[in-house]
């Protein structure tokens, strides 16, 4: 049984329709890049999947883990193990990244009918991830993401991530905005996290991600279908032609 | 006056006959001597003149006091046993916090329920009405001193004042445990005036906190206002929890003037009653003082609450501060007037203000007024206010990482309270409001969860 299975799914969002007819089946273990222009749709399919509201499905299907998600409410989704590493992290005033953290945690545990994590125990997993991803104590100690770097949210959500174990993460353009040494730091927390239980949807314009993040399959998303789909070097091959002919194939 | 205001103000309501006829029983039996009896009538006069506020008086204006007001019930009596016992856990939305407890029954003071012994040096404490009776020199110097004459919820409450504290910190004492007024109300119909007089002398060091309550149900009205003198250099908090029953009426005033190189922080925090109105008249008297204004407002179903603010900086150089924040949910109505008067005297004054309103549903209803009245040229004054809603975006973000939809709410309601409730400098009590925050939205949430 895949992990994520997609079905001809078609998105609109205020009348306009963004996907048109996606597939896509992501199996355990598997770690899928999805690859295209702006505006081809990368970031409504990581919306649509994690359960933002202002995505009108029009078509099709997807289930995670056999359950049809458009059935769950976003919260459902994360504690069921879907994680969507934002692209743009929000900042929450007045909420310390600490509280939030172990709120998030211990929310999904409830859900998940497990007990929540004692605070010796919490801090202990914090400090652990924390410390693998060289985020200072004091960036903890913080309200989420306000006054963050660029590079500092993005690997905010790589602690969230790594904190909460999904066993489905979806990474929307989580090189954007990082110079290469804190897109090592990121790539090496999610490398960490890589387990044959465990599977990723990696999506990025650039093929730069993908010399540290190493993808099974790579897809080419282009108006809201997915037009070719190989292994690694498809990301190569991207990198040297560009997207072009696939965004002529799409209309055609 | 135009024709129309005077019409309106001569035509009398059940409340208005209703008051009249109380201040005419009751005048012989209210305690004071011939003075404070002539303070009384002086004070009845402006309200037999002007009538209940309403909508047509600016300051009413989002209060309509006359429309809202039915009926004026009479005089609470002197609390039975039975309202008494009404009293032996009031104050809990203070949590575990440490005080000295002086409390009141249905408007009067209760020395069997109130902790009067081992007063610390410096302190004194007495009853209004043992004041009024026995007669206090502080109270010539002092009484209606600072609450505005014209005031009308002053007007009643110097008219018909029954009983309160007098209390008094000497110079350059440090008052560790704070005062604690606790003010219950046994849900009798009936009403009740109290006034207080505290006088902090200069140096000294003391946190007062009045809690309102009584219980749901409860068809009574309060009216309750403080004056409060803070002298030079002293440092001086205060902190109101408005948590009257449901069904309540409740109008207070805090009137206060504040002295040179000082520190006072107030705070109003306001969940409970139907109808509430919480004015707050502060005078900056002094040079270089440095002053914190805040308030937490949590109001639902079909609440009114209203806070209005005078800050007048008279003497040059002082630093204020005010931010009000409101959560409405239901149908409840939000008032906020706020106004900074800074007059020819007070140079380099800095006076920032902002007023935030979250509105939980679409049926809510906050009206936020903020002015700036300046009248010298070398000063640094702003103000802002907001309305709106939760920001879905945040909320979304919230959700996406497990957590559910009421508790994404609350832990951003929290923080957007947390900003005012921060400046409370008593870290217990400061807690133990955001408990009670957080107690209103989880009642909140499983309202929500039942509907």
């Amino acid at each position: 049984m895949p992990l994520l299975e997609i079905k001809n799914l078609h998105v609109e969002i205020d009348g306009k329709p963004i996907l048109k007819g996606l597939d896509l089946t992501v199996n355990a273990g598997e770690v899928h890049a999805i690859m295209g222009p702006n505006g081809s749709g990368k970031s409504t399919l990581a919306y649509v999947l994690a359960g933002k509201d202002d995505y009108i499905v029009t078509d099709g299907e997807v289930l995670f883990n056999d359950r049809n998600i458009f059935d769950m409410a976003p919260d459902e989704r994360a504690a069921a193990g879907l994680f969507l590493a934002f692209q743009y992290p929000l900042e929450i005033p007045g909420v310390a990244t600490m509280t939030f953290l172990r709120t998030a945690l211990n929310a999904q545990r409830k859900k998940r009918g497990e007990v929540e994590l004692s605070t010796p125990e919490f801090l202990k997993k914090v400090r652990e991830v924390a410390g693998r991803l060289s985020i200072e104590q004091e960036m903890l100690r913080r309200a989420v993401n306000v006054g963050f770097s660029g590079g500092e949210k993005k690997r905010n959500e790589v602690l969230q991530m790594a904190l909460l174990e999904p066993r489905l993460a979806v990474l929307d353009e989580t090189d954007s905005g990082l110079d290469i040494d804190a897109l090592k730091i990121v790539a090496d927390g999610v490398n960490h996290l890589r387990a044959s239980s465990r599977a990723f949807v990696v999506i990025t314009h650039y093929q730069r991600l993908l010399d540290y993040i190493v993808p099974d399959i790579v897809h080419v998303l282009s108006r809201g279908r997915i037009v070719k789909t190989g292994g690694k070097e498809l990301a190569l091959e991207l990198e040297a032609r560009g997207y072009a002919e696939y965004q002529e194939e799409a209309a055609a | 006056m135009n024709a129309e205001v005077a019409k309106v103000a001569m035509i009398k309501t059940a409340a208005e006959t209703a008051l009249t006829r109380t201040y005419t029983q009751a005048r012989d039996q209210l305690p004071g001597d011939d003075a404070i009896a002539a303070q009384r009538a002086a004070a009845f006069d402006v309200f037999a003149r002007e009538g209940l506020p309403h909508r047509r008086i600016e300051d009413w204006k989002y209060t309509d006091l006359r429309a809202l007001m039915r009926d004026a019930k009479p005089l609470a009596g002197p609390p039975d046993a039975a309202a008494k016992a009404c009293a032996k856990t009031a104050g809990a939305m203070i949590g575990d916090v440490e005080t000295r407890r002086l409390v009141f029954v249905d408007g009067a003071f209760v020395p069997e329920l109130s902790d009067t012994a081992n007063l610390e040096r410096g302190l004194t404490v007495r009853s209004l009405a043992d004041a009024l009776t026995a007669g206090d020199a502080a109270l010539a110097g002092h009484l209606g001193k600072l609450a505005p004459a014209d005031d009308v919820a002053v007007a009643l409450n110097t008219a018909l004042m029954g009983d309160g504290a007098v209390i008094r910190i000497a110079a350059n004492s440090t008052i560790e445990r704070p005062l604690h007024l606790v003010f219950v109300s046994s849900g009798k119909p009936a009403a009740t005036f109290m006034r207080s007089l505290v006088v902090v002398e200069p140096g000294a060091r003391a946190m007062l906190i009045e809690s309102h309550e009584g219980p749901a149900g409860g068809d009574y009205q309060v009216n309750a206002a403080v004056e409060l003198f803070v002298g030079d250099g002293a440092h001086m908090d205060h902190v109101k929890v408005i948590g009257e029953g449901a069904d309540a009426l409740h109008v207070s005033t805090l009137a206060a003037a504040i002295g040179a190189r000082s520190r006072f922080n107030a705070f109003t925090f306001t969940a409970g009653g139907a109808v509430v109105r919480n004015q707050l008249f502060l005078r900056f008297d002094g040079e270089d003082t440095v002053a914190g204004v805040r308030g937490a407002t949590l109001i639902k179903g079909a609440q009114h609450a209203d806070t209005t603010l005078v800050a007048s900086h008279i003497a040059r150089g002082c630093q204020s501060r005010e931010m009000f924040k409101t959560v409405l949910d239901g149908e409840a109505h939000g008032v906020f007037q706020g106004r900074i008067i800074v007059r020819p005297g007070a140079q380099k004054t800095d006076a920032k203000m902002m007023t935030q309103a979250l509105l939980l549903s679409e049926r809510a209803e906050a009206d936020n007024k903020p002015e700036l009245e300046i009248y010298a040229d070398d000063v640094q004054c702003g103000h802002g206010a907001t309305a709106g809603a939760l920001d879905d975006d945040l909320k979304f973000y919230l959700m996406a990482r497990g957590i559910p939809a009421h508790e994404a709410e609350a832990l951003l309601i929290r923080a957007f309270l947390g900003e005012a409730i921060e400046g409370i400098e008593h870290a217990g009590l400061r807690e133990a409001l955001m408990d009670a925050a957080t107690a209103w939205l989880a009642a909140r949430g499983g309202e929500a969860a039942h509907a």
